[in-house]
């Protein structure tokens, strides 16, 4: 089964990482990527800039408004996407564990075949 | 009231013919509503004469409305995935799934609401208008519960397997966790007109036998199903004539279902190097033994009040000793001020004080703090603080009858 793994961060101004501290976080997330790798189960992905520099287009009415910012205002945000296979929830929620993010959602994908 | 042949075996095998339709099949609402149309089936089909074998006919007969529904395409609107079942077991005679039907039922992916409605209806068997009834919703509101579990678990792909290696203990207490809130909201219900719920109790103490059956020799299993029956034995006592609670001091011990006892005290004496009691170590002294988990402790605790005479027979020093080794297991604070209750009758109400310096953080909004506080300061002769702590305590409190008992307990105090 296909699922999307979501890594939660905080992106309110001030939490970002520091330069010895964010290339901490990118040797992590190698190293996760490694592990998806050796496992056959990863299927792409990317991490996002910050949402704070989100742009969000909102159709109502026949009218189009852009506005600055994501949908929702909250401090915790997404921060990327990670594509796996998994044999069930159960390798998801395995492999969630082993996601450098303190919080990850976990989104099956559902099969229109 | 006789039961019927086909009450009997709905009571009997409605669990395992259930969790092995469901491995067949991989749709548990398929296996759910052919299984039930083969009982409802079985009803006219019995009388006079049940089958010389019920669980085979129910489950040929099972089989067979399942496959009907499929050829009839009844459910082929309804688009949902397969469950995915791991190295499901050769059909021999008639397998026992049940436990891959607890834990799916269980997940921690489901809320706990979903987890209670799905183990009570697949695993206990309660149709799902006694399950609404139990928790006071309408059988709408519970059915659509029940509907949304199913698919998630499907949509999510929640696999129906038993856990295995280390995954097995944490998984483990989510469904020991699962029936213990059961049992919990039975024993003390948080809703409705009555204080207890037995119906709902038994039900939870059914689920802990089954599950003591299904993983034999796990100490924490033993222990829920011992501290279930403690409490349970007590449900006669524990009502006054008019449906107020009788707390425990007060209540006519001769109520009390000693057989539950008993076998409570016996599931306790079974689980090696604990014999139901307080282990002699002190503190720190951890001797390699295995070490109770905090059902068995829980447990434990419970058949110390089970097997006093009277109430003033309470080994309290035993009681304070397991209360300090669950706070040790588990740091909560709520056990901690029921250790410094426990601490207060075995050695003075001085050294109970002193052990509940430091809840305020965690428990300042809890009025159980306050009015144990009270009590404490009451015992001491410090009635000027008494009266302070006594309105701390009504300031938070909850329920009617509480207030009621907390305004008579201050009212006694020679200050005012």
């Amino acid at each position: 089964m296909r699922y999307v793994l979501l890594p939660v961060r905080d992106d309110s101004p001030g939490a970002e990482p520091g330069p010895a501290e964010r290339e901490e976080i990118i040797a992590r997330w190698g190293r996760f990527n490694e592990m998806l790798a050796a496992r056959g189960a990863g299927r792409g992905g990317h991490e996002l800039a910050s949402s704070g520099i989100a742009t969000t287009v909102r159709k109502t009415a026949g009218e189009v408004v852009v506005t600055d910012g994501p949908y929702a205002e909250a401090v915790e945000q997404i921060g990327g996407y990670v594509t796996i296979e998994a044999a069930s929830m159960d390798e998801a929620i395995e492999f969630a564990e082993a996601c450098p993010s303190a919080v990850v959602e976990i989104r099956p994908v559902p099969d229109r075949g | 009231m006789s039961v019927t042949a086909a009450e009997q075996a709905y009571r009997d095998h409605w669990a395992r013919l259930l969790a092995l339709l469901t491995a067949e099949l991989r749709d548990l609402d398929l296996a759910e509503e052919a299984l039930q149309d083969a009982f409802a089936a079985a009803v006219a089909a019995w009388s006079p004469e049940p089958p010389g074998n019920p669980p085979a006919w129910l489950l040929t007969a099972a089989r067979r409305r399942a496959l009907d529904r499929l050829r009839h395409g009844a459910l082929a609107a309804r688009k949902l995935p397969l469950l995915i079942v791991d190295d499901p077991d050769p059909p021999s005679v008639i397998p026992d799934e049940r436990l891959r039907l607890i834990f799916t039922c269980c997940h921690p992916a489901l809320s706990m609401d979903a987890r209670v409605a799905l183990t009570l209806r697949c695993v206990g068997g309660l149709t799902t208008r006694e399950i609404a009834r139990m928790f006071l919703v309408s059988e709408a509101t519970m059915a659509a519960r029940i509907t949304r579990a199913k698919k998630k678990i499907a949509q999510a792909g929640i696999p129906y397997r038993v856990p295995a290696g280390p995954e097995l203990a944490e998984r483990r207490d989510g469904v020991l966790a699962t029936v213990y809130l059961i049992f919990t909201e039975g024993y003390a219900a948080t809703g409705g007109d009555r204080l207890i719920r037995a119906d709902l109790a038994a039900e939870a103490v059914a689920l802990g036998r089954m599950l003591r059956e299904l993983l034999p020799a796990d100490p924490e299993v033993d222990g829920l199903l011992a501290l279930m029956l403690c409490h349970h034995a007590r449900r006669d006592a524990r009502l006054g004539p008019s449906g107020e609670l009788v707390r425990l001091p007060e209540q006519d011990r001769s109520r009390w279902h000693r057989e539950e006892i008993r076998e409570a005290l016996s599931l306790l004496a079974a689980v090696p190097g604990r014999e139901g009691r307080a282990p002699e170590h002190a503190e720190g002294g951890s001797g390699g033994d295995r070490f109770p988990g905090p059902y068995l402790l829980q447990a434990a605790i419970a058949a110390e009040h089970a097997t006093a005479v009277r109430a003033q027979d309470t080994d309290w020093p035993a009681i304070a000793r397991l209360y300090g080794e669950l706070e040790r297991l588990t740091g909560s604070a709520v056990v901690r001020l029921n250790r410094a209750v426990a601490v207060a009758e075995a050695s003075g109400p001085e050294a109970g004080l002193e052990l509940l310096g430091g809840l305020d953080r965690a428990l300042g909004r809890h009025h159980l703090l306050h009015a144990t506080r009270a009590e404490f300061l009451r015992r001491l002769g410090r009635e000027r603080e008494a009266l302070d702590a006594y309105g701390r305590a009504l300031e938070v409190v909850g329920t009617d009858p509480e207030r009621t008992f907390l305004l008579s307990r201050r009212a006694d105090l020679s200050v005012r």
